[in-house]
C-alpha cells in the first residue's frame, strides 16, 4: 500500500481469547487510551505473518509487543535485528524473522526494532489475564509511554540497555 | 475412476504408509496408502481427523452474535463464514437478498472480493507456488514462500502485495484484517469513508495488473509441460456451484447450478434456501469428513467439485472484461465443454483473483458504496439460510432459532467437504498412476500433497499453516509391527531412524 503512514509502529500480536496471551493487544489498548496517539500507529493480530514485514516499510521506529513465558523481569525489552529462524514454517514467525523477511523483499536494513516482552503464565483457551499478568501489564504500559514520549533510537536503545543492567543486577543481588 | 482403491480387497501382506500431517494446507488430515510386496498400491484414502463440532455449540447463542462466532471457523476466510451467516440472519429479520439496502450489498460484496484476492493470492504465492516453481519434487528446503522470495523475488512480493491488499479491503470495512464486524442482521454496521474509499483507490491500478501478470504467470507454468499439468490428479466430476440469474460468475448471490463432466445442466437457478431437496451428505467409517452428493444422481455419481475450477466450468461468462478473456482461453485449451485438469484450479484461481480485482475497481468507483442506508427491518423468521461462494467453493449456513432467539439448529456445508470425493479420487489417481510401483521417498510423496493442494483444501476450515509441518512416515506390517520410518523435522531435515 502506497498510503501515508504514521513514523512509529506500536505493533501488539497475541490472542485476546488465550489468557496471557492478549498482553500485547491490552498494551495496544492502553496507549489508545492514555496517549496522544499524535504520529504512532497502531496494528494489532493475532501472531506474526510474512506481510507484516510490508507494515515496517516508511517507518522511524517500530515496537513489537509480546507475551512471554521467558522473560527475565516482569518484562523485557530489547532491540531487534534481521535472523533467519525457522519460524516461518510455522503458523507465528518471530519478529526477526519478519525483519529478515523486510531485509529480503526490499533489499534495505530495516528501521530500528524493538520488542518489549511481557512476561506470561498460562495461556488457556477462554481464559482471562492471570493475576500476575495483570501488574505486569501495567508496568510494562508505563514503561511503554516513556518510550513513546522519547521516540529515539538511541533512547530506545539506552532504555534497552538499562533494563539489561537492571536484570543483571537483579541477579546478582539474588546470588548474595 | 479410481474408486477401486478406496478400500482394499484384504489387507492381508499389505504395508501401511501414512502422509501424516499433510504441510501446506489449512487445518489437518493425512494420506494413507496400502502397498503389497511390489510396492503396488491396492488402498488409497485422504483422511480428516480432526473434530470440531461448531454446529453443536452454535446452539444455545442468540442469532445476532452468529457473524461474528463463526469467524473463529477459519483463519483464513472468515469473512466467508461472516457473510454467509449474515446472509442467513438476514432472513431471522425477513430481509431477503433483494431487499438488502443497495449500499449494504455493496459494500458486503466489496468485502467478499477483497476476501477472495487475499485468499487465492494466499494460496497460489505462498502454499502452491512453491511446488510449481521449483518442481513437485524438489528439494524440501526449497519449498517454501521464503526461498520463492530469494529466488523469484518479484512474485513473491507481488503475492504477498496481493494479499495485502486484500487484506486492506478487509479492514476499511470490518476494522480488522482477520475476525472483525461488519454484517449485522439486514445490512452492514458501518459505512466505508471517502478517506478509505481513496485508500483502497490509489493502488488498484497497480492490484489489477499483477493480478493479471499471475494469470500469465500461472498459463506459463501450465503450458510449459501442458500434458502433465492436464493429466495429474485429473479426474472427470460434476461441479456445483452459484451463478447469477444471466449466467454469469457470481460469487456473493445467486442461485445453484450443477453441470455434468460433458457440461450439460443437471440442475439450475436453484433456490439453495432448498439446498436440502437437492444436496445430501454421506457419512464414511475412516473420516470425520462427510461426502455430499447430488440427490438426483445417487451416492455412487453424484458427487462434485467446486471452487474455482467448477465456478469458471459452470458460468456462461465473467461480468469484468479482463478476467473474461482469461476465462475463454481458459475453456478452449481444454478442448472440450468443461475442463478436468486439477492443476486448473490454480489456473481458475487466479483469473477470479482478476475478477476480484477489476471488481474492487469497479465498486471504489461507484458512489454508492460510500452509501450510509445501511440496514433495513422485516418480519421475523425461525429459519434462515445463507449460502456464499467461498474462496473453495460453495459454503451453506442454515439455522433455525426459537421464539427467544436462540438458537436450536445449525448446519453448514463447507466448501471443502463437498471436495471430499474429489480430493480422494485424485490421491487415487496420483497413487495409481505416479507411485505405484515405486519406492517410498519423501518428494515422491510430495505428489499426493500437490493433487490436495491443488484444491485448497481448509481441512479444519480453521487456522491458517504457511510453510511445512513436521511429518512422520512409518511403514508397519499388517501385524502393526514398525518397518520403517522417515520422520521430517519442522526444520525440513529428514531422518530415515529404522531399517534400511
Amino acid at each position: 500500500m502506497t498510503s501515508e503512514v504514521n513514523s512509529i509502529l506500536l505493533f501488539g500480536y497475541g490472542n485476546l481469547s488465550r489468557g496471557d496471551d492478549a498482553l500485547g493487544p491490552l498494551l495496544l489498548e492502553f496507549v489508545e487510551s492514555h496517549l496522544n496517539l499524535g504520529n504512532i500507529d497502531l496494528l494489532s493480530d493475532f501472531q506474526l505473518q510474512i506481510e507484516h514485514a510490508l507494515d515496517l516499510e516508511g517507518r522511524a521506529l517500530v515496537l513489537f509487543v509480546d507475551a512471554s513465558v521467558s522473560c527475565a523481569g516482569p518484562f523485557d525489552f530489547a532491540e531487534l535485528s534481521p535472523g533467519r529462524d525457522k519460524s516461518y514454517s510455522t503458523h507465528a514467525m518471530s519478529p526477526s524473522a519478519v525483519l529478515a523477511v523486510y531485509q529480503t523483499v526490499k533489499k534495505q536494513t530495516p528501521p530500528p526494532c524493538f520488542l518489549l516482552s511481557i512476561k506470561a503464565e498460562q495461556f488457556e483457551l477462554g481464559s482471562g489475564l492471570s493475576a500476575k499478568a495483570e501488574s505486569r501489564l501495567m508496568q510494562a504500559c508505563q514503561f511503554a509511554a516513556q518510550l513513546l514520549h522519547n521516540p529515539a533510537p538511541d533512547f530506545w536503545r539506552q532504555a534497552a540497555q538499562c533494563r539489561v543492567n537492571l536484570q543483571e543486577y537483579e541477579e546478582d543481588a539474588a546470588e548474595g | 475412476m479410481y474408486d477401486y482403491l478406496e478400500t482394499a480387497e484384504t489387507t492381508e501382506n499389505l504395508r501401511r504408509v501414512a502422509v501424516d500431517p499433510i504441510s501446506r494446507v489449512e487445518g489437518h488430515g493425512k494420506i494413507t496408502l496400502l502397498l503389497d510386496q511390489d510396492n503396488q498400491v491396492r488402498q488409497a484414502r485422504l483422511h480428516i481427523v480432526e473434530f470440531r463440532g461448531f454446529e453443536r455449540f452454535i446452539q444455545g447463542r442468540p442469532y445476532w452474535e452468529l457473524p461474528v462466532i463463526v469467524q473463529r471457523l477459519c483463519g483464513i476466510c472468515p469473512v466467508s463464514h461472516h457473510l454467509a451467516a449474515g446472509k442467513a440472519i438476514d432472513q431471522l429479520v425477513g430481509i431477503e437478498p433483494e431487499n438488502l439496502p443497495s449500499a449494504a450489498n455493496k459494500l458486503r460484496r466489496l468485502l467478499h472480493f477483497g476476501q477472495v484476492l487475499q485468499s487465492h493470492a494466499l494460496h497460489f504465492f505462498h502454499l502452491s507456488s512453491p511446488d510449481l516453481l521449483f518442481g513437485f519434487e524438489s528439494d524440501i528446503n526449497k519449498r517454501n514462500i521464503i526461498a520463492v522470495l530469494n529466488d523469484y523475488p518479484d512474485i513473491g512480493l507481488q503475492g504477498v502485495k496481493l494479499r495485502k491488499y486484500g487484506q486492506e479491503v478487509i479492514r476499511m470495512i470490518c476494522g480488522k484484517r482477520i475476525h472483525g464486524t461488519g454484517a449485522v442482521a439486514g445490512g452492514m454496521n458501518k459505512a466505508l469513508t471517502q478517506s478509505e474509499r481513496d485508500y483502497l483507490l490509489s493502488d488498484v491500478d497497480q492490484i489489477i495488473a499483477w493480478a493479471a501478470g499471475a494469470v500469465e504467470l500461472v498459463k506459463k507454468i501450465h503450458g510449459s509441460n501442458l500434458p502433465y499439468y492436464d493429466e495429474f490428479a485429473t479426474i472427470r466430476s460434476n461441479y456445483l456451484g452459484l451463478t447469477s440469474a444471466d449466467g454469469a460468475l457470481e460469487l456473493y448471490h445467486g442461485g445453484l447450478r450443477a453441470k455434468n463432466d460433458q457440461g450439460e445442466t443437471i440442475v439450475d437457478h436453484v433456490d439453495y434456501c432448498r439446498y436440502n431437496d437437492y444436496i445430501h451428505e454421506e457419512v464414511r467409517s475412516w473420516s470425520y469428513m462427510k461426502f455430499p452428493y447430488l440427490l438426483s444422481l445417487g451416492k455412487e455419481t453424484g458427487w462434485y467439485r467446486v471452487g474455482p475450477l467448477a465456478r469458471i466450468n459452470n458460468c456462461d461468462y465473467i461480468a469484468t472484461p479482463m478476467a473474461e478473456v482469461e476465462r475463454l482461453e481458459f475453456k478452449a485449451h481444454g478442448g472440450e465443454a468443461m475442463v478436468h485438469s486439477t492443476l486448473a484450479f490454480h489456473w481458475a484461481r487466479l483469473i477470479e483473483a482478476l475478477h476480484c480485482a477489476e471488481s474492487i475497481k469497479e465498486l471504489l468507483n461507484d458512489p454508492e458504496v460510500m452509501g450510509h442506508d445501511l440496514v433495513a427491518q422485516g418480519e421475523k423468521r425461525y429459519e434462515g439460510v445463507g449460502v456464499i461462494e467461498a474462496p473453495r467453493g460453495t459454503l451453506f449456513h442454515h439455522y433455525q432459532v426459537d421464539e427467544n432467539d436462540i438458537v436450536t439448529k445449525a448446519n453448514l456445508i463447507v466448501s471443502t467437504t463437498s471436495n471430499n470425493m474429489a480430493m480422494n479420487e485424485s490421491v487415487r489417481q496420483v497413487a495409481a498412476e505416479y507411485l505405484s510401483g515405486r519406492e517410498l521417498t519423501e518428494p515422491l510423496l510430495n505428489n499426493l500433497e500437490v493433487a490436495i493442494r491443488a484444491y485448497d483444501p481448509c481441512l479444519s476450515c480453521a487456522t491458517h499453516a504457511v510453510g511445512k509441518m513436521p511429518l512422520q512416515l512409518e511403514l508397519v506390517d499388517v501385524e502393526g509391527r514398525l518397518i520403517d520410518r522417515l520422520i521430517k523435522h519442522g526444520d525440513g531435515a529428514i531422518e530415515h531412524d529404522l531399517g534400511g
